[in-house]
């Protein structure tokens, strides 16, 4: 009976020894599979035109070849890399500040102020997190030009009028975050606050608003990576030439103008995904964190 | 003097709230309500995109859309793509998933780097995805002939839906993998223990335990890709940009032009900015009617528990 129980104990020892080597060599497989499409990026930015059409398969001859490249692009004036880089730096951090204190501000009023009226707002804000883009981006532009005219204020083709909009369009999810986190912090604090004399506004700003700090990472790496990496509504207000061209535009944009020059292309991606994978090798803990608990939410 | 503090603050108490909604309600109304109602409104008219539409047409668009060609393959080919993509995604992110909560060595590099892709543009990934397509596969294909691969996939009407999916899985994995990965996290390392003490086998473990405590992870991720996929938008232009050309009801239409896409160009290249419009509200509607789904599945969960 025990030598039972102990030949199947082994039995699971060299069943589970079988399983894990089975898992480490499917880990291997998938890792190379999944790393590789940047492995070829970084190939072909180092090879010549002439070389990638005679075998898109092989290896760079010469690295002095992806210095050439990368010059190559990088002095595109149809690519502009850094100016891309620069407006599209501005764009989400402009607008990333500007949803998290704004959507802060006024989940923190919905959730303090039990009225008919907030409760009304929440379920908008709720309800318009089903609407797709789509559906109102055609209306947007024409929308948009109209008000800027009225107003004499540059809505289309400027930093101010994107930030805007993407205020318009990330708010509601903050919102939906920011409230639910919101309602779990004690009325006590803030009472407290109140009864030594401080404002509405400084109770906000001094005592809730640093208690919020856990929810910045959700809201900040879910917003960050969509409008850092959004093509459609850039395109839409800034039009594919202006003069404010985000990273998305660009690389569209330099791909569009020419006949296929791939090596050139693969550069062009390869400083397009730069910004953000080094963000990741720092910020990695965060941004998967920040990306598991938007889903959740 | 005490009562007038009192009321003095609380008229700062409302001033100041009403302050602290005013940014968001005003963006709220001018880049979503307004043009939402503009929008259905513009969707019975001959709105022609410059100008203000001239006249109502009722349900014109509505009608022509529904026997565009174009917009119903669109629908069909959006339809496949979401089921496809769907089954893909959230089968290989919860094999990875497994992989990457056993023990194997470097499992955190593992899970890092299988996130990677979903960190990136849809537009840069398309872009590196129509190279590997066009030009690396065939290539690769004919060097160790492969006759299956010698020529594109994404010019190729039978395997751009298919190529097209592979891009999406590998762009989109990573992600779900780590909601899996949370999910698993939160299960008691105890239980799957036990089971394993009482002679269990690995498989039995992951179909008896693991899968019905993650029934919540999986609806999450279930209508995560769903909506996702509907949606898709940067791959499908950066990839494919709707190409090739296939029949149906004997007309040419876009293989590979998903919904959005379909929107975009019925607009913007075809110059009908009203049923443009009305494909839009459509769009609307089927993901009004999916996000119905999800809440009451949701409601229906809470009730169990």
């Amino acid at each position: 009976m025990s030598q039972n129980a102990l030949q199947i104990v082994g039995e699971n020892k060299a069943r589970q020894k079988r399983l894990r080597v089975l898992a480490e060599i499917g880990c291997i497989i998938l890792f190379i599979l999944f790393m590789l499409p940047f492995f070829i990026v970084l190939m072909n930015s180092a090879r010549t035109n002439a070389e990638i059409i005679n075998s898109a398969v092989g290896m760079p001859t010469d690295w002095h070849n992806f210095i050439d490249n990368v010059v190559a692009v990088w002095n595109n004036p149809t690519f502009n890399f850094l100016k891309a880089l620069k407006d599209s730096v501005i764009i989400t951090i402009l607008s990333l500040a500007i949803i998290s204190v704004c959507s802060a501000m006024a989940a923190w009023v919905l959730v303090r102020n039990k009225t008919k009226w907030s409760t009304f707002l929440f379920m908008m804000y709720v309800a318009a997190m089903v609407i797709p883009f789509q559906v109102v981006m055609f209306p947007l532009i024409t929308w948009f030009k109209t008000l800027g005219d009225f107003l004499h204020l540059p809505l289309l083709r400027s930093h101010g009028g994107l930030i805007f909009a993407y205020l318009g369009f990330g708010e509601s999810m903050t919102i939906f975050i920011f409230h639910g986190f919101v309602k779990n912090i004690p009325l006590e604090i803030e009472e407290a606050a109140d009864i030594d004399g401080c404002s509405r506004a400084g109770t906000f700003f001094r005592i809730v608003f640093p208690l919020l700090q856990p929810v910045f990472v959700t809201v900040l790496v879910l917003n960050g990576l969509w409008i850092w990496n959004d093509y459609l509504l850039p395109l839409l207000l800034l039009g594919s030439n202006g003069d404010v061209r985000t990273i998305p535009l660009a690389v569209q944009g330099f791909i569009g103008s020419f006949v296929k020059q791939w090596n050139l292309i693969m550069v062009s991606t390869l400083l397009a995904m730069l910004p953000i994978i080094i963000l990741y090798i720092f910020a990695q803990k965060y941004i998967v964190q920040g990306m598991v608990e938007g889903a959740v939410k | 003097m005490v009562k007038q503090k009192f009321f003095s603050g609380r008229r700062e108490r409302k001033i100041t709230e009403v302050l602290f909604l005013v940014p968001t309600v005003l963006a709220f109304i001018m880049v979503i309500v307004i043009p939402f109602i503009i929008g259905i409104y513009y969707s019975f008219t001959n709105w022609d995109g410059v100008n203000p539409p001239s006249a109502v047409v009722g349900l014109n668009n509505y009608k022509n859309i529904f026997t565009d060609p174009a917009f119903l393959h669109a629908f069909l080919v959006t339809v496949e793509f979401t089921i496809l993509n769907v089954i893909a995604v959230n089968v290989v992110a919860f094999l990875m998933a497994l992989l990457v909560t056993s023990q194997v060595k470097g499992r955190n590099l593992y899970r890092a780097g299988f996130f990677v892709p979903n960190l990136i543009g849809g537009i840069v990934l398309g872009s590196i995805w129509q190279f590997i397509f066009a030009s690396i596969l065939p290539a690769f294909g004919k060097m160790i002939g492969w006759s299956a691969i010698s020529s594109s996939l994404i010019t190729n009407a039978n395997t751009v839906v298919g190529a097209m999916v592979t891009v999406n899985t590998w762009q989109y994995a990573g992600y779900i993998m780590m909601i899996y990965v949370a999910s698993i996290q939160g299960i008691s390392q105890q239980v799957m223990e036990a089971a394993s003490v009482d002679g269990a086998t690995y498989w039995v473990r992951v179909r008896k335990i693991l899968i019905p405590l993650m029934a919540n992870a999986f609806t999450i991720s279930l209508f995560l890709t769903l909506t996702n996929s509907f949606k898709m938008y940067d791959v499908n232009l950066a990839l494919t940009n709707g190409g090739p050309v296939a029949m149906f009801m004997g007309k040419p239409v876009q293989a590979s032009e998903l919904l959005a896409l379909n929107i975009y160009n019925t607009a913007f290249k075809y110059s009908k900015q009203a049923e443009g419009q009305a494909k839009a509200v459509i769009f609307f509607i089927v993901l009004v009617v999916v996000s119905l789904v999800q809440v009451s599945i949701n409601k229906s969960k809470e009730v169990e528990m």
